[in-house]
């Protein structure tokens, strides 16, 4: 038994947590629901188990450091936070529609994973930092935070074209402000850790290369997505600025985040370690 | 009419202009939109380096466009710093109108409350108890002081209210993040006017005083020498780096003063001067001992040799000199690595000219020649590459840093929260209100009044069932 196998596991748990999610949702069946909610909280407990063993797994090869340093442990970690965070929503807002639109991201996030290397390497110089841990870690939580936030952006527009409240399938979801005021939350949240995650990254590239900020893909990708998530902030004081345009902001944020992550890796610059494959 | 252009009137259109929202959200959108130029064309490359990605068309479409907009250095280009300017200002002057309004409520020694303003609201939570409004009044109120940073209690005709509040200064919340973003343009401003980014090659065994700065051709002399004493490498078994780590000495005056070994991510830092290590190269190694195979004998000799300096073949084959060395080589258009190149001058016939790759010492066979030479040992000489930068503004920037957290903090999860408890008596009963408002987050107050309720409504009835137990 070793992490590989339990994280794979882990993958086809989503996936059934998913599928049951929806199935309840379209079914408008209660016990599908709780099963689902069951078999997130055992798909978390395997990638826990799973992050931790390949934490250990690192150091009984000699070459120890948390699993954080590449693309198959990010994205395994970032699934990890989109599934604490869904269960908080849940627990809030008592609503399981929402796992239908949250739980199929982290089981992509999982399998797109298993698609990559995920044998243990050592860390090259750059990564050998304390910082790595902080940075990664804050930057993940804002990243699972405006996933939910898109979930539940996607759940609001698909709410609002049925005008007159005709679909029986839109009417188990929550009521349109509440939907808004869960998106808002989540913005305020990744926002936050957003925020938290570009500095911490800012204080390490100054610690290890003498400049906290050098305007390189990944630098300049990561403000992008604060500048569209700042726009979402100060255009809900904007007059007719609510709703629609509020989710297609937190769409488009959600886009720069994808590319933050992964579309960088594609561009030239200092940040390329997350590329696939190494 | 004809209008007059009164200083007054142009500067507070300016000014209004300044505090609008829609221009804040114009500007973070268009600096959004316009950085993402800047990751897709590569930055501070060379004029070379853009012609041999783009081609030539395509470049010089670029680089007239770079004439005008500076688009090869864009986030230093006089149009990206206008919109940062243009955002500073909007921050500044929206921060100052709406501060106003803001101190004032804050800044409130008895904080007003208005009962009707609570009765009115849509949420709220009501019941009744079997006790008199004093019993009441005596449970509720050290409960609620101890939650609420402020109470008090006005007395009614038929009961009285309490009144309670908590985290009125959070109002200053977005302020703090404002600031927070001055300082760290003041610091990033500061940094770019007295600081310097810059790297320099050090040799092993060699000193360096003047360093070159970066994006441009300008060099910078410092106040004390750097000295690399040693440069070493590390790797792992799959070959790829470990560690790279110099040994650097800072000598002042021509004293020796600091000591430290450093290593990516753990600089040496000296009078505000930081150095980093960055990156390292190979130099040509100085003396190699080179192999001669004679072919017809079989012999192999060994013989030490310099750039330059001719060396005798044995048995009278003529003679050797290296001419030259390059870390990437060339061969029929592969790369083979390190290699010297040099000229065999035989006793007849015309010199020729002869590659020696470190990694392939066979190599040479190829030619067919009446000696095999090859390379046999070299001592492998670096110097190592570190990055040298020095910014004042950086603790300016830092506490940009704390203060955008913590603003972020309060702002979204802190908010002004007001509470009311009105207890009206009807003879032996007491009808209870609880009602409360905050200034952000509705859906969060109604939760936290909904609980507030149940708790205050279950004190009483544990209060109630106790002393109904004493009667007995």
């Amino acid at each position: 038994m070793n992490s590989s196998i339990i994280l794979s596991v882990t993958t086809f748990v989503y996936g059934l947590a998913a599928f049951l999610y929806i199935v309840s949702w379209v079914f408008k069946k209660e016990a599908p629901g709780k099963l689902a909610l069951w078999t997130a909280v055992l798909g978390l407990a395997g990638n826990t188990t799973g992050i931790i063993l390949r934490w250990i797994e690192s150091y009984k090869l000699g070459i120890g450091h948390a699993p954080l340093s590449n693309l198959y442990e990010s994205l395994v970690f970032f699934s990890w936070t989109i599934l604490i965070i869904y269960l908080f929503v849940e627990r809030k807002y008592k609503n399981r529609t929402i796992g239908a639109f949250v739980t199929p991201l982290a089981f992509f996030a999982m399998a797109y994973a298993s698609l990559h290397n995920n044998s243990i390497q050592p860390l090259i110089p750059a990564l050998k930092s304390n910082w790595l841990i902080a940075h990664v870690i804050t930057c993940f939580i804002g990243y699972a935070a405006f996933a939910i936030a898109f979930g539940t952006s996607g759940m609001y527009l698909i709410k609002k074209r049925d005008t007159e409240g005709k679909s029986l399938l839109l009417k188990r979801f929550p009521k349109e402000n509440i939907i808004d005021e869960l998106t808002y939350q989540m913005i305020m949240l990744g926002f936050l850790f957003l925020s938290i995650g570009i500095i911490t990254g800012a204080v390490w590239a100054n610690s290890a290369w003498g400049r906290y900020w050098g305007w390189d893909p990944k630098e300049t990708w990561s403000l992008i997505t604060w500048f569209i998530y700042a726009t979402l902030l100060h255009a809900k004081m904007m007059r007719g600025w609510h709703g629609k345009r509020i989710a297609y902001l937190s769409i488009a944020g959600f886009a720069a985040v994808l590319f933050t992550y992964f579309g960088v890796n594609l561009l030239p610059g200092l940040h390329s370690y997350g590329a696939m494959g190494q | 009419m004809i209008k007059k252009a009164n200083s007054p009137d142009t500067i507070s259109r300016v000014w209004k202009f300044f505090t609008s929202v829609k221009l804040t959200v114009v500007l973070l959108l268009s600096l959004a939109v316009t950085s993402i130029i800047g990751t897709v064309i590569p930055q501070s490359g060379t004029a070379s380096e853009y012609f041999h990605k783009y081609g030539e068309l395509r470049y010089k479409i670029l680089s007239f466009i770079d004439s005008i907009f500076n688009i090869f250095d864009m986030y230093h280009s006089w149009w990206f710093q206008i919109l940062l300017l243009l955002l500073t200002i909007n921050i500044i002057i929206c921060s100052i109108d709406r501060m106003k309004a803001t101190w004032k409520i804050i800044s409130v020694k008895v904080p007003p409350f208005n009962v009707s303003k609570f009765r009115g609201l849509e949420y709220k939570k009501e019941f009744s108890k079997n006790s008199m409004p004093d019993e009441l009044e005596q449970i509720y109120k050290p409960v609620i002081s101890r939650s609420y940073g402020y109470s008090r209690i006005e007395q009614t005709d038929s009961g009285f209210c309490l009144f309670a509040e908590k985290w009125r200064w959070t109002r200053i919340g977005v302020y703090i993040v404002h600031l927070s973003i001055i300082l760290m343009l003041l610091g990033a401003l500061i940094g770019s006017i007295f600081g310097f980014e810059g790297f320099v090659n050090i040799p092993e065994g060699e000193s360096a005083k003047k360093i070159n700065l970066r994006n441009t051709t300008e060099m910078h002399l410092l106040d004390f020498e750097i000295k690399c004493e040693d440069f070493s490498l590390s790797f792992y078994d799959s070959g790829a780096p470990k560690e790279y780590r110099s040994s650097l000495v800072i000598i002042e005056n021509g004293k020796p003063v600091l000591k430290k070994d450093i290593i990516v991510n753990d600089p040496l830092r000296y009078k505000g001067i930081n150095m980093f290590q960055s990156s390292y190269g190979t130099l040509p190694p100085r003396e190699v001992t080179l192999s001669f195979t004679i072919r017809e004998t079989g012999m192999e000799y060994k013989k030490k040799a310099a750039i330059n300096k001719p060396v005798e073949i044995p048995e009278g084959l003529g003679t050797f000199i290296i001419k030259d060395y390059s870390s990437s080589a060339g061969f029929k258009g592969h790369n083979i690595g390190e290699a010297f190149m040099g000229i065999l001058t035989p006793k007849i016939g015309n010199p020729l000219n002869i590659l020696l790759p470190l990694r392939f010492p066979s190599f040479d066979k190829m030619r067919k020649g009446d000696v095999i030479i090859a390379v046999a040992s070299h001592n492998h000489e670096y110097y190592t590459g570190l990055q040298v930068t020095k910014d004042p503004g950086v603790w300016v920037v830092y506490s940009g840093f704390i203060l955008m957290i913590i603003g972020c903090f309060v702002t979204f999860f802190m908010s002004h929260q007001r509470l009311c408890i009105e207890v009206t008596g009807k003879g032996n009963r007491s009808r209870v209100m609880v009602a409360g408002t905050s200034n952000k987050n509705k859906m969060g107050i109604q939760r936290k009044i909904e609980i507030l309720s149940e708790k205050l409504d279950k004190l009483v009835t544990a209060q109630e069932d106790r002393l109904k137990a004493e009667d007995c």
